[in-house]
């Protein structure tokens, strides 16, 4: 017999994500010996790149080109937003190499992988367009080059690299949003699958259960 | 800073040298965490 909460979308939605995610397994406080290495850091060292990502952005956002060209204290966020994003690719890749020797994507983490790789190509396409609104004259070269590279694979017609403003709202509007949402959805599919276990410690088939491990207080 | 990278020419790949350092670092990187202790945290009861 349902009751009245089993109709209510809000009720629904509510007990498909408690399954899903149960709150110990969203946020735990133990995790499998096997993640006490260096090469399990690099994908939260990732996401703490990608937050001085946003949150310097969001300054350079909020004051402007005047503030971060023409000040000493912009200038200093300006750079802060690059050599944040360059410690953002420098960790993910690593992150992405130890993931594929690991062979990450077994044990039903296929879709971990997948979201993983398209916010990695979506990181890029936020780069390339980060450069293009830097404004001076660095972007209006490389605006210049990009745009005869898009044309000569057929990709000028969707997109102008040249259009500053539709650069600049892809920039800090659509790509962040596009690439906020994968990385959440990733990070939470790795709350759901678990980490991937070394391949000795992995069961004989995806359908198995992992052997419990010994566990480590995270 | 406010001049041209210098770049590698071996065939048909072009690099800077820059971003060679910056490859060069990443793979010390990775080959060091896969080598280096990691600090134990405590244990379970």
């Amino acid at each position: 017999m349902s009751t009245t909460d089993d109709r209510m979308w809000t009720a629904r939605l509510r007990n498909r994500a408690t399954r899903a995610l149960p709150p110990e397994q969203l946020m735990p406080d133990r995790q499998p010996a096997y993640v006490a290495s260096w090469i399990y850091v690099f994908g939260v060292a990732t996401l703490a790149a990608l937050l001085i990502v946003l949150v310097s952005g969001a300054a350079l956002a909020l004051e402007g080109p005047q503030w971060y060209h023409g000040s000493p204290e912009g200038r200093f966020v300006n750079s802060l937003h690059l050599w944040s994003v360059e410690l953002f690719f420098f960790t993910m890749v690593i992150h992405l190499w130890g993931k594929f020797f690991m062979a990450a994507w077994r044990g039903r983490r296929a879709m971990t992988w997948v979201t993983g790789a398209v916010a990695f190509l979506g990181s890029i396409g936020t780069a390339f367009t980060g450069y293009l609104v830097q404004s001076n004259f660095d972007s209006q070269w490389i605006a210049g080059q990009a745009k005869d590279g898009l044309n000569s694979v057929g990709l000028g017609a969707w997109f102008n690299v040249l259009n500053y403003g539709q650069m600049l709202l892809y920039h800090v509007v659509l790509f962040p949003l596009v690439l906020g949402f994968l990385v959440i959805w990733h990070v939470l599919l790795v709350r759901r699958r678990g980490v991937v276990p070394p391949f000795e410690d992995a069961p004989a088939t995806a359908a198995e259960p992992a052997p419990a491990p010994e566990e480590v207080a995270s | 800073m406010d001049h041209p990278g210098t770049y590698l020419h071996w065939g048909v790949i072009q690099i800077s040298v820059a971003n060679l350092i910056v490859i060069g670092l990443m793979l010390l990187v990775f080959v060091l965490a896969l080598v280096l202790p990691f600090p134990r945290g405590r244990q379970r009861p």
